[in-house]
């Protein structure tokens, strides 16, 4: 178990060193210079020279790696190219606490639909009420999340003024406007999420409700809600744990789509903004904080799936 | 000559036409699988001969700005009074197209890593399958927005991007299949009467892998659609003038809480594509009996 996880950990951070690294050079292999295209605007080939002296460009690649490397290791990222030219770690420092609020919230609505959905498709199979929960869920899969975010702001928003259109408020400043703002958002980005879980959850508990143990508990007697919520559903769960990890990977890119219809400054919007704007050392920063979010998220689901099923604790 | 033979030659003969009719018979019933090859064929439809039917050339600006749906203009217009119904036409070219043609290439190369990964082994095995893990570890369309981030915005590009991002599934089924028939007696057969490595790779290896394969394929063009409708959405993709689902979208999202048919009907032509691929793939899988394809 413990060399397990020891293992693991390892190659989170080796998957993040080579992540960092790949950042590190395509952006600076790319066809075009991008470092020419960032300045650009500045026209005058000795300013140029100076910009670049000053931001060590001048020096061999492998010098430029080596220093980039060791001060991201440290936090530090570099500027932006633009406007007062605020650092990188702060830009993610201001977008991280959105785009977690945001998805922590997504995650929550989601579950708490896609559970009851689940359960009541796998008890009540191959009725009206499991071929509705099917149809739905096949709806939510299939319908991109940004255009779930329009019709969501054209109904809550736009026609009954229900809800705010858009932007991010503080949960310090109270929690109603902070959860008037997440809403929306969190419903365009964990419909999807929903829709794989409850149908995880639907096909797992078939499998379970079928089970030897799920004979003899029927036949001591026990009530069917006892049944199905503390003998079936805990042993059901445990698939679910493992798509729950590929969901989750799906909640993240939710956000960086959705984030940008909603106009919330979280990590999504920075990153396709940097991107749009060819503000490379906010591309560079941002790619790798997601990039870890995803690994750890990983990591974590992994540790959690050990903990949750001994079998696999005794097989590694 | 004995009964058997009578009976495994009849059946052999027949084969291929009954397990046609039998596909036929089988989508047919398969209400979900039917619904989705009647809508995708229109919209196959639509991509061919989109250029002819639609009423009005996509980028024409007309008059009428922001008129609601109406006769003259079934779907409306937009801001710059261009004819929603024939963007939407168009759109459905390069939906399809990208969809289609990324998931090909994502398919051809992927294939190839699978098989040379699960077929020699070893070190080339090491080297393809440490990138497939690197690259799981992160969700496809994240792996198409970091690669705009480098090669930039375009159609060619977010095809290769898209492409990319899609390798790893594509490698990773084709070489576990590669694993677990490498050993059947029918591959050692073949190489016993000295067979070649390639010709026991396309000939015997890949025809028993196709199944997984196919549902893989139909799953991934849903979501490569969803992928460049996401891009083009973002500004990412194609180039502002070229009308794709996506892109009708942004440009009309500043126009939503006047104009609902902009925010509305680009919409529903992604959703009725992906989901009937979606109920085409569930079909494929009934039908192949094929489980443990990745969902997302």
């Amino acid at each position: 178990m413990a060399g397990y996880l020891i293992r693991r950990t390892l190659g989170a951070f080796l998957v993040m060193f080579v992540v960092a690294t790949l950042v590190f050079f395509m952006l600076r292999l790319v066809p075009g210079d991008p470092i020419a295209a960032m300045l650009a605007d500045v026209g005058d080939p000795d300013a140029i020279d100076e910009i670049r002296a000053k931001l060590g460009l001048d020096q061999p690649m492998y010098v430029q790696y080596g220093k980039w490397l060791s001060l991201a290791a440290q936090g530090d990222l570099g500027n932006s190219i633009y406007g007062s030219r605020v650092p990188v770690s702060q830009l993610i420092a201001e977008a991280l606490p959105r785009t977690l609020s945001l998805a922590l919230l997504s995650f929550v609505i989601a579950t708490l639909i896609a559970i009851p959905a689940g359960l009541i498709a796998a008890t009540r199979k191959n009725t009206g009420l499991d071929y509705s929960v099917t149809f739905v869920a096949f709806l939510g899969l299939s319908m991109p999340d940004f255009w779930l975010a329009i019709l969501l702001i054209i109904v809550f928003a736009a026609n009954l003024h229900w809800l705010p259109a858009i932007g991010y408020v503080p949960l310090s400043e109270g929690f109603w406007p902070w959860f008037s703002h997440l809403i929306l958002p969190s419903i365009a980005v964990g419909t999807a999420f929903s829709a794989i879980v409850a149908r995880m959850i639907r096909s797992s508990m078939l499998e379970v409700l079928n089970a030897d143990y799920m004979q003899v508990a029927r036949s001591k007697g026990l009530s069917e809600m006892t049944l199905i919520l503390r003998h079936a559903f805990p042993n059901a769960l445990i698939p679910v744990i493992t798509v729950i990890g590929i969901a989750f990977a799906l909640l993240m890119s939710g956000t960086v789509v959705v984030e940008n219809v909603f106009a919330i400054k979280g990590l999504g919007r920075l990153l396709i903004q940097s991107i749009l704007n060819r503000d490379y050392p906010v591309v560079q920063g941002s790619i790798l904080v997601v990039s870890a979010i995803f690994v750890f998220s990983n990591l974590l689901v992994d540790v959690l799936y050990t903990v949750v099923d001994p079998r696999i604790r005794y097989q590694s | 000559m004995s009964k058997y033979s009578a009976v495994f030659g009849d059946s052999t003969a027949n084969q291929p036409r009954t397990s046609r009719t039998r596909f036929i018979r089988e989508i047919a019933r398969d209400r979900k699988a039917l619904f989705g090859l009647v809508v995708l064929s229109f919209f196959g439809f639509l991509a061919i001969f989109g250029q002819w039917i639609s009423p009005h050339d996509p980028n024409a600006m007309q008059f009428d700005m922001l008129q609601p749906p109406s006769l003259a203009f079934p779907l409306g217009t937009d801001d710059l009074g261009r004819d929603l119904l024939s963007r939407v036409i168009h759109g459905t070219q390069i939906s399809l197209f990208v969809g289609v043609s990324t998931v090909a290439i994502a398919l051809f190369f992927g294939l190839a890593l699978g098989l040379l990964a699960g077929y020699y082994g070893g070190w080339i095995d090491f080297i393809i399958m440490r990138y497939i893990d690197l690259q799981w570890a992160f969700p496809n369309f994240i792996i198409a927005v970091y690669l705009v981030a480098v090669f930039g915005a375009g159609l060619l590009n977010i095809i290769i991007a898209i492409s990319l991002a899609f390798l790893d599934d594509f490698a990773r089924i084709a070489r576990s299949m590669v694993l677990t028939i490498k050993h059947e007696q029918y591959v050692d057969a073949a190489r016993v009467t000295g067979a070649a490595d390639t010709r026991i790779l396309w000939r015997h290896i890949l025809p028993n892998s196709v199944a997984p394969i196919i549902v893989q394929a139909t799953v991934s063009v849903s979501y490569a659609i969803l992928g460049e409708a996401s891009l083009s959405f973002l500004g990412l993709g194609v180039e502002a003038d070229t009308p794709t689902w996506g892109l009708i979208l942004a440009d009309g999202r500043s126009f939503i809480s006047r104009a609902w048919w902009l925010g509305l009907f680009p919409g529903v032509a992604i959703m009725l594509t992906v989901l009937s691929i979606n109920f085409l793939g569930d079909g494929l899988r009934d039908y192949l009996d094929v489980r443990d394809v990745k969902d997302v």
